[in-house]
């Protein structure tokens, strides 16, 4: 990517979803879900991020990193908003069979039930899911 | 590869940016900038500064369009802008200043 971009903005915007299922760290899968919302941020599209099952864990506060040698990366989510990615949904379900609730979150969310959820999903043009 | 400097060697990618973040010094800053064929100026470190507090609260560099948003609100629209970056920065700021800077490439920076 160039980095000048075009003023007017980008000519194709999409509604994209992204759904993180997994724990943060073990695998390098909610990372790499990190990254390419921020490279769909950077094209300015519509980005919609999805928190579920062990993935609500990506967004829980107080995280230390240090005795698995992986770099804690849960600060980054608060960049989001500087990104305009301001929809971020945590299924309510998995928040609940965890023993957690928005408050043990490191960034506001929309706590959204199963149901509420799949009707988002299908107004998407695109989903991912890792 | 690495750069040398004080008799260390200070590992770096393929594209010149470090292994190791923590291994920059403001003076590795200083031989950096001249092999971009950069003077650093008090302006310069204004944004080099501004990068790295930015690193360390969100642990990413910024995209080019962040960076100026977030300037713009810190310093004001004159230096705010791409214009007063790209004079800083003529090959392209967020990839040159954060080169310089010791910090990664930035997200999305192709």
């Amino acid at each position: 990517m160039e980095e000048e971009w075009d003023e007017d903005g980008p000519d194709v915007v999409k509604r994209f979803m992204y759904v993180n299922r997994k724990a943060p760290y073990g695998t390098v899968y909610a990372l790499e879900m990190l990254e390419k919302v921020l490279i769909a941020a950077a094209f300015e599209q519509d980005v919609h991020l999805v928190f579920m099952d062990d993935g609500v864990y990506q967004l829980k506060k107080g995280q230390d990193t240090k005795a698995v040698n992986m770099k804690n990366f849960s600060p980054t989510f608060r960049a989001l908003e500087g990104y305009e990615v301001e929809k971020l949904y945590a299924e309510k379900e998995s928040l609940e069979a965890r023993g957690l609730t928005a408050d043990d979150l490191v960034v506001p969310v929309e706590v959204i039930s199963s149901k509420e959820l799949s009707e988002l999903m299908a107004k998407q043009e695109v989903i991912l899911t890792a | 590869m690495a750069y040398e400097i004080n008799g260390e060697s200070i590992e770096h990618d393929e594209e010149g940016y470090l292994s190791d973040i923590n291994q920059w010094t403001p003076e590795l800053a200083g031989l950096l900038a001249k092999d971009e064929g950069i003077e650093m100026t008090d302006e310069h470190w204004e944004v080099i500064n501004f990068l790295r507090e930015y690193y360390e609260e969100y642990q990413i560099a910024p995209a080019i369009r962040v960076l100026v948003k977030a300037l713009k609100k810190k310093f004001g629209p004159e230096k705010g802008s791409n214009k007063y970056l790209y004079e800083l920065f003529p090959y392209g700021p967020a990839k040159q200043a954060c080169k310089i800077g010791g910090l990664p490439k930035p997200t999305g920076c192709i």
